[in-house]
């Protein structure tokens, strides 16, 4: 009877111990989650404030009971959103292709064709992914602004279709694709061109597509280069448009429309993660950094 | 055979001349910039070739604002992150139900645009004429007084800069640590458990070293992105950093280079190679000490 109870007690207590764990673990879960969600939470509330009723509030306010979307339209109407998105757009598909066609050809002849120098040649690439960009920046801006590229597509693109680590990652992938497929294809009279199409990269599709992913999301959020590039509004990016909004457009104290800008920028790449969760997080695990 | 010789470089041209021309070219020609003297931009003449452009630059007060300023960064931020991603990592991997929601939202920051999301941020401390801003709110809430984090005392700058920098880069930090506590072997733990060995030895004696490998890669990434710090800084003081106190190394190239202070891409050239030569240096001590630290298995 004694040991019985005894036991039971035990048996309690650690329960009460584990759940008493359980509530602290969570908190912490919970805790971080409303760090991070908060901020989103702010500038999706802040931005459908009408602009009187924010700036009438001494003591910042949780929730609004009249939500306005005429801020999204002075967004678009007031200052050119709809311009750097589309300048971002084209930005971001352009990069993205001529980098996926470079690298592939690179990574290609890096993991399959025979050539004199080509271990000289990798290991020379190799060597570039330890070089931090700002350092070739400097020059890269004398270049393009003595070759008349300021304020074109050109000059915003061409420094960024090609990326050492990306070449490094796909090669990685192409080089675990059997031999004896590249043989069975040579035998039948295949060309290079068409065994890499036809075969290589459906192989190593996921390689690829977090590659795309990456980059998509690098070229959405990259800031340094455009501003370097551009100083003609018309051929702004989103991140340098949010800049001229913040120090020129709407009259500075128009923080709803400034937010409802905040928000139109930040949905695409976010709906982009939704969509392709896993995908993301794995490529990003694989090939990410920005730690 | 000729021709299959010639093939492979025709594969790689493409890559090879965007790399010549926007990296391999770029970084020679960097160093020549930093040693011209008196380099003019406009007409393309120097007048001399020597270190002056260093010494300019270590001597410039600005200069030397930003080089505090992104070490207290660097220091302040890479292990507080990086102790904060390794408790929610272990939080997130001791538990089954919403761990797929918690990871989902914690990724969030990685995908936004570093400068939008920092205009919230500035909104959330910032303190105007007509509101002292939710930040200082919740201050208030608790007894404090009200300060401007975005264009009050120093202190206070360094902190918002700090927190926003460590909200930006904890998703990638959680992603990496936990998958790498999921990948340890549970035989450890069940063989821990079976010997009574309380939580905090388990993760000293066994989580710890396992995962090693893992933390000190995530503090060598840390330390290299936080020597790089820019567009934090921006995002939440504004393109004039140097009237903020607030610029950083590589702010400091970018001022050089262009803008309103622009024009002296040698100033530019000398400050990016002081900072490779930090950011290399303090790779290398780092890798020193993992030797010690560090289990590869």
């Amino acid at each position: 009877m004694e040991r019985q109870f005894d036991y039971n007690k035990i048996q309690k207590s650690a329960r009460a111990q584990r759940a008493a764990g359980n509530i602290a673990i969570y908190g912490l879960l919970a805790l971080w989650a409303l760090i991070v969600l908060f901020p989103f939470y702010w500038m999706v509330l802040t931005s459908v404030k009408s602009y009187g009723s924010y700036n009438g509030e001494h003591v910042p306010a949780f929730f609004t009971l009249s939500p306005t979307l005429q801020n999204y339209a002075d967004a678009f109407t007031t200052v050119s959103l709809g311009q750097y998105l589309i300048n971002t757009l084209i930005f971001t598909v352009v990069t993205t292709v001529l980098m996926v066609a470079v690298i592939t050809l690179a990574a290609f002849a890096f993991a399959r064709l025979e050539f004199p120098g080509k271990n000289l040649a990798f290991t020379l690439f190799l060597s570039l992914m330890m070089i931090p960009n700002e350092l070739v920046v400097i020059t890269n801006f004398a270049t393009v602004t003595n070759l008349g590229w300021r304020n074109t597509f050109i000059g915003l693109i061409l420094p960024s279709v090609t990326s050492v680590f990306y070449i490094y990652l796909l090669r990685e992938n192409f080089a675990q694709v059997p031999d004896e497929l590249y043989y069975a294809a040579k035998v039948d009279g295949t060309s290079d061109l068409r065994y890499l199409r036809k075969v290589m990269v459906p192989i190593c599709r996921p390689t690829l597509i977090t590659i795309i992913i990456l980059k998509v999301i690098e070229c959405w959020n990259s800031y340094v280069w455009p501003r370097l590039i551009t100083d003609d509004p018309e051929r702004y990016l989103v991140s340098n448009g949010i800049q001229e909004i913040r120090e020129n457009g709407f009259g500075r104290e128009n923080i709803p429309a400034m937010m409802a800008a905040v928000v139109v920028i930040s949905i695409p790449l976010v709906l982009l993660f939704l969509i392709f969760r896993k995908k993301v997080m794995e490529g990003v695990a694989r090939g990410g950094t920005k730690g | 055979m000729e021709k299959h010789h010639l093939k492979g470089w025709l594969y790689l041209l493409p890559a090879f001349l965007f790399l010549g021309a926007f990296m391999i070219y770029p970084l020679a020609d960097v160093f020549v910039y930093s040693f011209e003297e008196g380099y003019n931009s406009a007409s393309q003449t120097f007048y001399g070739v020597g270190t002056y452009n260093y010494s300019y630059v270590l001597h410039d007060p600005y200069f030397l604002q930003a080089l505090k300023n992104t070490f207290l960064l660097v220091v302040i931020t890479v292990p507080l992150s990086t102790g904060f991603a390794l408790l929610i990592s272990m939080a997130l991997s001791s538990v089954k139900p919403l761990k797929e929601l918690f990871q989902t939202i914690y990724f969030l920051p990685y995908v936004t645009n570093t400068l939008a999301v920092g205009l919230v941020f500035m909104i959330l401390f910032k303190k105007t004429a007509y509101s002292d801003g939710l930040v200082n709110l919740l201050i208030n809430w608790f007894g404090g007084n009200s300060v401007d984090f975005i264009d009050g005392p120093y202190w206070a700058k360094m902190f918002v800069l700090c927190f926003y920098t460590i909200w930006v880069v904890m998703p990638f930090k959680i992603l990496i640590l936990t998958s790498s506590l999921a990948s340890v072997n549970q035989v450890y733990y069940n063989a821990a458990r079976v010997d009574g060995t309380s939580r905090f030895r388990i993760f000293r004696k066994i989580t710890l070293p396992m995962i090693s490998p893992t933390v000190f890669y995530l503090v060598i990434t840390g330390f290299i992105g936080a020597f790089k710090a820019y567009s934090d800084a921006v995002a939440l003081f504004g393109t004039n950093l140097n009237a903020a106190e607030m610029n950083t190394i590589v702010g400091y190239i970018y001022d050089m280079l262009y803008g309103d202070s622009g024009g002296y891409p040698s100033y530019a050239s000398a400050a990016a190679i002081l900072l490779f030569a930090i950011v290399l240096t303090i790779t290398c001590i780092n890798l020193l000490v993992s030797r010690k630290h560090v289990h590869y298995s």
